[in-house]
């Protein structure tokens, strides 16, 4: 059994780039883009100006909530109409099934969000110290484990979409600024992690150590994958059609 | 219906006769256009808190509220044990403070308000009703609005109580109290409006709630971005760039013109100019969203 089914990944790449969701997706990351053009443009090459944009703008709030959009939008949908009841009945493992949308919702996720952050990164101040580079590591990374978690929750919930907009913006932004131990339960702080050892010294701070980050990274892709293979064996549609 | 069933005559077979079974016109009390635009907009206020829904559907709108308010008991609290001489927080202050809360108050209760009636198609059924669509217009936005300004301005009372209850200077209290319920106006005012006019714009209710949130955190996590950059670069650029977000603009005349201290990122003051500015960005947006409600509803068909 592979992990990878062509036409599932065509089915998912439809429902995620298809029509309007394509727009939306590439609102943020043209944002992004034309602010990093302004600000160059007018303070010119600067490394905390950088920084700032990439970690507060670029990280904090795009990443997440292309995660969200991808993440979700990948099985939640399908769900939703009772139309994944096609999709169960084919001889395919659910793991596959699921394992299959999640390379679909990260590599969509990796594409709007890691890549947009590097060009900025090299817009803004042509990769000096590193620091395109390492956002958009801590980006690509940051969208493995928002894909897994937010893939879960589209089949966890109805409201995914609601949960996870909640966690990106609440969890991440408010209570991460507010209290500092829910810091260590942030997906953005382990990608930073990961961005302080490659971008330049004292440029880059995050709460959480590397070896830590790591570990709860890769826990965290691989138990909502498996959580969200499981939900789907058991999925129930009755009385929701 | 028909009190006194008449024997229907047996009328020949071959000739027409209308049999009059008892049928009788209404002749009560016509209630009228007043009375159904009050009780949209009591309905929807109610639906706001979850009032009269399942019990579900309290659940949310009731957490947030609790999120909304304990902040205030423990600053009261706080306030009064400790004989402090004035609260650490402004009146008007505390609504910025918290303006994810109120973020995300918007987007779970505004979709909920329209987005029902456009996703099962009962728009129709109100018109059918004495109410124009400028009525149904209002009731909603007033009643959002109204559902905002509670859930806003009871911090801001229990901070009042508290602070009186500490012993705090009767007079300068009342003044930022007063500072901060008129605040807490002009902010359901704009997040209401913004808020309600891109809920309208689905049926969908999931698209709505993360329309929502986009229209009010986006732009507001930009700008805070920009002003952090503009504030190290040492530019006085950052009072102009609060005007592009809603978030910002109303962080900004809280500092002018509530009494309140500088939340933006390195604490810029705006200038006269700028608060005149962001005054009528801010009556522009609440017009705006307000038009654009109209001309949604004023679409033949929906």
């Amino acid at each position: 059994m592979s992990a990878y089914n062509p036409t599932v990944a065509r089915l998912t790449y439809r429902a995620l780039l298809g029509r309007r969701r394509a727009l939306t997706l590439c609102v943020l990351p043209a944002l992004l883009l034309a602010v990093a053009v302004a600000v160059r443009a007018m303070v010119g090459a600067d490394d905390d100006v950088t920084a700032e944009l990439l970690g507060g703008f670029a990280l904090a709030t795009m990443v997440p909530l292309i995660g969200v959009i991808a993440g979700t939008g990948a099985i939640g949908p399908e769900i939703d109409d009772g139309s994944v009841v096609y999709l169960l009945a084919k001889p395919l493992k659910r793991s596959t099934i699921v394992s299959t949308k999640l390379i679909v919702a990260i590599g969509v996720t990796v594409v709007f969000s890691a890549v947009p952050t590097l060009v900025a990164g090299f817009v803004l101040n042509g990769n000096s110290q590193q620091l395109a580079v390492a956002y958009a590591v801590a980006a690509a990374v940051a969208s493995v484990a928002y894909s897994a978690l937010f893939l879960l929750l589209g089949t966890v919930s109805r409201h995914a979409v609601v949960i996870g907009l909640v966690y990106a913006l609440v969890w991440e932004t408010l209570f991460g600024s507010l209290v500092p131990g829910a810091r260590t339960l942030s997906v953005q702080q382990w990608a930073l992690a990961l961005a302080e050892r490659i971008g330049g010294d004292g440029m880059i701070t995050s709460d959480v150590g590397l070896p830590l980050a790591v570990v709860l990274l890769a826990a965290v892709t691989a138990g909502g994958a498996w959580w969200a293979g499981q939900k789907l064996r058991t999925l129930t549609l009755a009385g929701e059609g | 219906m028909s009190p006194e069933p008449s024997p229907t005559p047996v009328a020949p077979r071959g000739t027409d006769v209308i049999h009059n079974i008892g049928y009788r016109k209404y002749d009560g009390p016509r209630l009228g256009r007043a009375y159904a635009r009050r009780s949209l907009f009591l309905q929807t206020l109610r639906g706001a808190y979850g009032l009269g829904r399942a019990g579900k559907s309290k659940v949310l709108p009731m957490i947030l509220f609790a999120v909304m308010a304990l902040p205030a008991g423990i600053i009261v609290a706080v306030a009064v044990t400790t004989g402090a001489d004035e609260l650490p927080v402004g009146y008007a202050e505390y609504a910025v403070q918290l303006q994810f809360v109120i973020a995300l108050f918007v987007a779970a209760v505004a979709p909920q308000a329209v987005s029902l009636d456009l996703r099962f198609k009962t728009i129709p059924l109100y018109f059918s009703r004495p109410i124009e669509r400028s009525d149904y217009v209002a009731a909603k936005a007033a009643a959002l609005a109204a559902a905002l300004f509670v859930f806003i301005a009871s911090p801001v009372v229990i901070l009042y109580a508290g602070a009186l209850l500490a012993k705090l200077d009767f007079v300068d209290q009342t003044g930022g109290f007063v500072q901060g319920v008129v605040f807490s106006a002009l902010y359901a005012l704009v997040y209401g409006g913004v808020g309600l006019a891109a809920a309208a714009l689905t049926p969908r209710r999931g698209f709505g709630v993360a329309a929502i949130i986009a229209v009010l955190t986006i732009p507001y996590m930009l700008v805070n971005a920009l002003q952090s950059i503009a504030t190290e670069q040492d530019s006085d650029a950052g009072g102009w760039l609060g005007a592009a977000s809603p978030g910002t603009l109303l962080t900004g005349v809280q500092e002018k013109f509530f009494g309140g201290d500088s939340l933006f990122a390195g604490a810029v003051e705006l200038s006269d100019a700028q608060g005149a500015v962001y005054l009528l960005l801010l009556a522009g947006l609440i017009a705006g969203s307000y038009a654009l409600l109209l001309r949604r509803y004023g679409k033949a068909g929906l």
